[in-house]
């Protein structure tokens, strides 16, 4: 399989991709994230799991500012996700510069979300068209190129609805590199899949992760926590309970709430 | 367990089909011979009533109805576009988080979906009674030099129509998923693209359907323009038999227009509805044109000998 090093921009600062510090979300009453720390390096995959209702997917989202958070600062890259702060003073961006902002961070959804008017190849096809004006027959060359590498090159002309739900998944991550992203989303990519069907998402998953894309996971597959995260964040009830290496985490946790949720899981 | 099932030959033979007697539905003769029996009546009747069918198919082609079926056509189709782009402004507003905005809209369709289009007509018509003079600044004339009966006709069809098209269109919308919107957002697309491109097009599938049954019903509803001294078909009609005394005979003439109309309205929404169902679902049904060619192939296949098993 060729490389999609090409298609990775990574960053070559030595910040963090990705810097949350005291970050909480509230929906009206419902206090979900309460003051989230943590940092993700460049070239990281970086694992959150934790049980449903924890917030894990609420912190995904507020990466890509798709949630406005409550309190806190986030960042990404440097920047401040959502906001420019002047002195003291924070504005809110407009609405371009959103966009502007979410075109380097792709993001994948537990339920595919592809456009199910258009084919595979005009899926891969229509943010970079559409949102960074590239010609037609650039943004085709490199769909088919992201295509071929996720192991579809033979659908490329295929509605959603033609295909399997591992199928969908993988061109749904064809979508999102195309933008070129120095950031991939991850929420929870596998859970709507049936089991067969797991293996080959995963296995582009890795693939990216071999090619250095900076990835953050939302995940309740821990054996693809354990093998390729490089750190791995336990959640629940809106904090985060434990963090470390993998390996560590999953296999010796040392919070009790860590143990009575892997041993329900694994 | 095992012993049994390797007892069981393997199906080499095909099994022997089932013949049975069907179930005789008696009933459903009795019900066809009645209904035949109704609408033989009805022909009879009409064949001994005092109408003069010969003329009506000179009638068809003469020149003030073919001129009444040209006003009724683009009275209908200038009438739908000023309704549908007005539906879908007002569909927009409606679901604008803008208090101001929405609930104009929301009064607007409560007005225009609550009165009689044909109240609507004659106040566009007359109109002149309460603002003689139309002054926009710019332009200025007498309202009655400004209010034909094709402006009436347009205004009337058209306002009226927008409330219909701007609860079609909002159904359409919102039954398009959320996550579409999330996906295109992420992607980096802004809401003006998002829905263009990704909502819009969905959302077709949905406002399609009605739509063409609203153009249809705007094809006969134009009717009643006719109020409002606009040059329509039955306009056209209804002059003719003022002269010819041929009322009826006329009427039949308009009915023949308006379903040859209809007609071909619903074989363009078919293609239409075809074509916004692209990625749907994983085969498209077939057109006419394709089925008629199937059953000519089935047909043709029965008459051929059949293969041996």
């Amino acid at each position: 399989m060729t490389s999609l090093s090409k298609d990775i921009t990574a960053s070559t600062s030595g910040r963090p991709m990705v810097k949350a510090e005291g970050v909480h979300k509230s929906f009206g009453l419902a206090h979900i994230l309460k003051g989230i720390d943590l940092e993700v390096n460049p070239r990281e995959v970086f694992c959150l799991i934790g049980p449903s209702g924890s917030g894990k997917s609420t912190f995904l989202r507020c990466i890509n500012h798709l949630e406005k958070i409550s309190a806190g600062r986030l960042y990404v890259d440097g920047d401040l996700v959502g906001y420019r702060q002047k002195g003291d003073k924070l504005y809110e961006l407009k609405e371009r510069e959103v966009a502007a902002q979410r075109r380097d961070i792709g993001m994948v959804f537990q339920r595919f979300n592809l456009f199910p008017h258009m084919t595979a190849v005009e899926n891969v096809m229509e943010a970079p068209v559409q949102v960074k004006g590239e010609t037609k027959a650039v943004a085709r060359e490199r769909a088919e190129r992201l295509l071929d590498r996720v192991g579809l090159g033979d659908r490329k002309g295929h509605y959603p609805a033609q295909l399997s739900g591992g199928q969908q998944q993988r061109v749904a991550i064809a979508r999102a590199l195309a933008m070129q992203p120095k950031l991939m989303l991850f929420d929870e990519p596998t859970s709507a899949l049936d089991p067969e069907l797991v293996g080959e998402v995963l296995d582009v998953m890795r693939d990216l992760a071999e090619d250095g894309m900076t990835m953050i996971v939302v995940t309740h597959e821990m054996g693809f926590a354990r093998e390729v995260g490089d750190n791995l964040v336990f959640m629940d009830g809106g904090v985060v309970v434990e963090s470390g290496n993998p390996r560590d985490v999953l296999t010796n946790p040392q919070h009790e709430r860590t143990q009575a949720f892997l041993s329900k899981v694994l | 367990m095992t012993d049994t099932v390797d007892k069981i030959p393997a199906s080499s033979v095909p099994p022997e089909q089932i013949k049975a007697i069907p179930v005789r539905h008696y009933g459903r003769w009795v019900a066809g011979v009645l209904v035949i029996a109704v609408l033989a009546l009805i022909v009879l009747a009409f064949s001994n009533a005092n109408i003069n069918y010969s003329i009506i198919p000179d009638y068809l082609t003469d020149a003030t109805i073919l001129s009444g079926v040209w006003h009724t056509l683009y009275i209908s189709v200038l009438a739908m576009l000023l309704g549908l782009v007005l539906g879908v402004i007002l569909a927009v507003m409606r679901m604008s988080s803008n208090p101001v905005t929405s609930t104009v809209s929301w009064l607007y369709i409560w007005f225009f979906r609550g009165t009689p289009v044909l109240v609507q007509l004659l106040l566009w018509y007359n109109i002149a009674l309460v603002f003689p003079v139309l002054n926009l600044g710019f332009y200025k004339d007498e309202m009655n030099q400004v209010m034909t009966p094709f402006l009436a006709a347009l205004l009337g069809l058209g306002l009226n129509e927008a409330a219909y098209m701007s609860e079609i269109v909002r159904a359409g919308i919102q039954s398009v998923d959320l996550g579409q919107t999330e996906a295109s957002h992420a992607l980096g697309m802004t809401q003006g693209k998002t829905l263009r491109r990704v909502i819009l097009p969905q959302a077709m599938r949905v406002i399609v359907p009605p739509t063409g049954n609203e153009f249809i019903n705007m094809l006969k509803t134009s009717s009643l323009a006719y109020a409002v001294q606009f040059n329509e078909t039955i306009k056209a009609a209804t002059d003719i038999s003022s002269t010819s005394l041929a009322v009826v005979e006329m009427y039949f003439v308009a009915s023949i227009w308006y379903l040859i109309l209809t007609s071909i309205f619903s074989v363009f929404q078919y293609y239409l509805e075809r074509r916004y169902a692209r990625g749907s679902s994983r085969t498209l049904p077939p057109t006419p044109l394709q089925r008629l060619k199937k059953n000519l192939r089935l047909f043709g296949s029965f008459r051929r000998p059949e293969v041996a098993r």
